[in-house]
């Protein structure tokens, strides 16, 4: 009997937490809501506005905190295109793409060899190699920067997009790397050997079954070259030093130090310009980015 | 199938020579470079330990690499928490949670770009958008750029905004938590702040672990933020210690000298790296889920 009322309390006692918890839970997924809301304006309102000042005239953008300008002015993006250099905007863009496409192009190709290599195949020190791989991953590239510039300079390559371009041929960015070795690891081989039996070399086996499996990663490795490239700074900093062959990146800073005191509109359209290519892409294959950074094998 | 041995060697191949060419070389060239006065006009002179005497000895040094070491702890920190807060409330079974995750994510994919640090200087600006929203609340206006005292938190803010790739990461270890564990806590009758402490963050250690290497290597090799939005000022309260090795190499072409500095800050990241490793094992927890 004592064992009965003990069980009776426990039983009690469990559906009273229970309903506790239930209207608990009510309010805290409101407070939730509330929070995850507030918190994620706060940090959008900053992107909104831009886009909303570079409609504005000099004069509201530093006086108004809407988003929406008391008139739309385009002269901002009018004359911010001219810049006060020689070029327009133009052909910064153009410039970037230079950089950019054949970049995202032998970073995909290189990486995937290289992958395939470490995923698929007996490599005499293979252990080794790899330990060196993820070693390079934790390399901060500062150590590196002085030499390769000492380098590309006896290469004669500086002042050419070869610095920024070229390593990439060689699967330098070991993080793509690693990212696609974890996911061939979780393709099954069964296909593949399959495919060997049949006939197919190892390159036919990569390009006819196992690219068409990789796809996702790949575009993963492809969006975020082309995201990094897109913002990169440092690299053309250092290395472009003609005003013709800037990027972006560069012209916008240019524009920057060049009229920061009076044409605020004219940067701030710019800038919004220059984000454009970005967020295009992020908006068209956002899924591709978040399922990339946890498909690294970052998992718990 | 005798061949199969080199094939693979084949396949990787271009990762090979790019990792003799493109860093192990350059990485044991700096380090060589760091002994000489190379300039890039006269050819290198080897100068014994000069540059690191120089360099311990200019206050310049130590003022960027004490600004250097503020602004890592504070922004990890500071990034990490804001990561792990956002993805503990995404982790809820909320409506729209793809929605907030690509909204949360979005400034870590733009955050590199000069247009964000182009907008952060304008808002920061004495009369920008954030003094604007402050003076609604009756906040006296707040020199966020031009104050030594503050620059460095407002160059920190800029990373902290995009805590998204580890917050996206949390987000994937949170899932990985067994729902059991959460029941048993909540029949024992722990609070949410007790099972957050005791159940959530032991099973997440080694993401946090990793998240944080990650976040530290980044964070000691700032330049873009400080470089664009203040240009190291004001009085160098922003000279981060990448602005101080560029300035010396590829304004100056002291090549030696900053070879030097480089070597410095990546002994000083690897004791870092190192000592986490070391601490790993007394609170990162590997626990095989099922």
């Amino acid at each position: 009997m004592n064992e009965q009322d003990r069980k009776k309390l426990i039983a009690e006692n469990d559906l009273r937490l229970r309903k506790r918890l239930a209207r608990r839970n009510g309010i805290n997924s409101g407070l939730r809501y509330f929070v995850l809301t507030f918190v994620g304006l706060l940090m959008l309102y900053p992107l909104i506005w831009l886009l909303g000042a570079s409609f504005k005239s000099n004069a509201e953008i530093f006086t108004s905190i809407g988003f929406l300008p008391s008139s739309f002015d385009f002269s901002g993006y009018v004359n911010g295109w001219k810049t006060s250099t020689e070029y327009t905007f133009t052909t910064y863009f153009i410039n970037t793409f230079k950089i950019v496409i054949p970049k995202v192009i032998v970073t995909v190709i290189s990486v995937t060899l290289t992958a395939y290599g470490f995923a698929r195949f007996k490599i005499p020190g293979k252990k080794f190699l790899f330990s060196i791989l993820i070693a390079t991953l934790l390399l901060p590239n500062l150590v590196l920067r002085i030499p390769q510039y000492i380098m590309f300079n006896s290469f004669n390559w500086l002042d050419s997009y070869k610095p920024l371009i070229v390593p990439s041929a060689f699967a330098v960015d070991a993080f793509f790397v690693f990212m696609v070795i974890q996911f061939m690891r979780g393709i099954p081989k069964d296909l593949e050997e399959a495919a060997t039996i049949d006939g197919c070399n190892s390159i036919q086996v990569l390009t006819k079954i196992l690219m068409p499996i990789l796809k996702p990663a790949l575009i993963s490795v492809a969006l975020f070259q082309f995201m990094w490239t897109m913002n990169d700074f440092l690299g053309p900093l250092i290395y472009i030093s003609s005003v013709r062959k800037y990027p972006v990146s560069i012209a916008l800073k240019m524009s920057m130090d060049a009229s920061a005191l009076v044409h605020w509109n004219q940067v701030i359209a710019l800038s919004v310009i220059a984000l454009v290519p970005s967020l295009v892409v992020f908006f068209l294959a956002q899924r591709h980015f978040v399922d990339g950074i946890t498909s690294s094998g970052i998992k718990g | 199938m005798k061949g199969k041995k080199y094939e693979g060697l084949l396949y990787i191949t271009p990762w090979l020579i790019g990792l003799v060419v493109f860093t192990a070389f350059p990485f044991f060239a700096s380090l060589f470079f760091s002994f000489t006065d190379y300039n890039l006009m006269s050819s290198p002179n080897f100068v014994g330990i000069d540059n690191y005497k120089t360099m311990f000895q200019t206050e310049l040094f130590w003022k960027s690499f004490g600004i250097t070491m503020s602004y890592v702890f504070i922004t990890v920190p500071m990034k990490l928490a804001f990561a792990l807060f956002i993805a503990y409330i995404l982790n809820f079974k909320l409506k729209a949670v793809n929605f907030f995750r690509t909204a949360y994510y979005m400034p870590s994919i733009l955050g590199g770009s000069v247009a964000v640090a182009v907008l952060w200087r304008f808002l920061f600006a004495d009369t920008g958008l954030v003094n604007m929203i402050l003076a609604l609340f009756g906040v006296d206006s707040i020199s966020w750029l031009g104050n030594p005292d503050y620059a460095i938190f407002t160059i920190s803010l800029l990373r902290v905004w995009q805590f998204g790739s580890p917050m996206v990461i949390f987000l994937a270890a949170l899932k990985n938590v067994p729902e059991s564990l959460y029941e048993a806590a909540r029949i024992d009758g722990a609070s949410k702040v007790k099972t957050f402490i005791r159940v959530t963050l032991p099973m997440i250690t080694p993401v946090l672990f990793f998240n944080f290497i990650m976040q530290l290597v980044q964070a000691f090799q700032e330049f873009n933020g400080p470089y664009i939005i203040t240009g190291g000022g004001p009085l160098n309260s922003t000279y981060l210690f990448p602005l101080y090795i560029y300035d010396n190499a590829f304004r100056y072409f002291r090549m030696g000298y900053s070879s030097a500095l480089s070597w410095f800050l990546f002994v000083v990241i690897m004791v870092f790296t190192l000592l986490a490793f070391k601490s790993e094992k007394h609170w990162v927890h590997y626990t095989e889920v099922e």
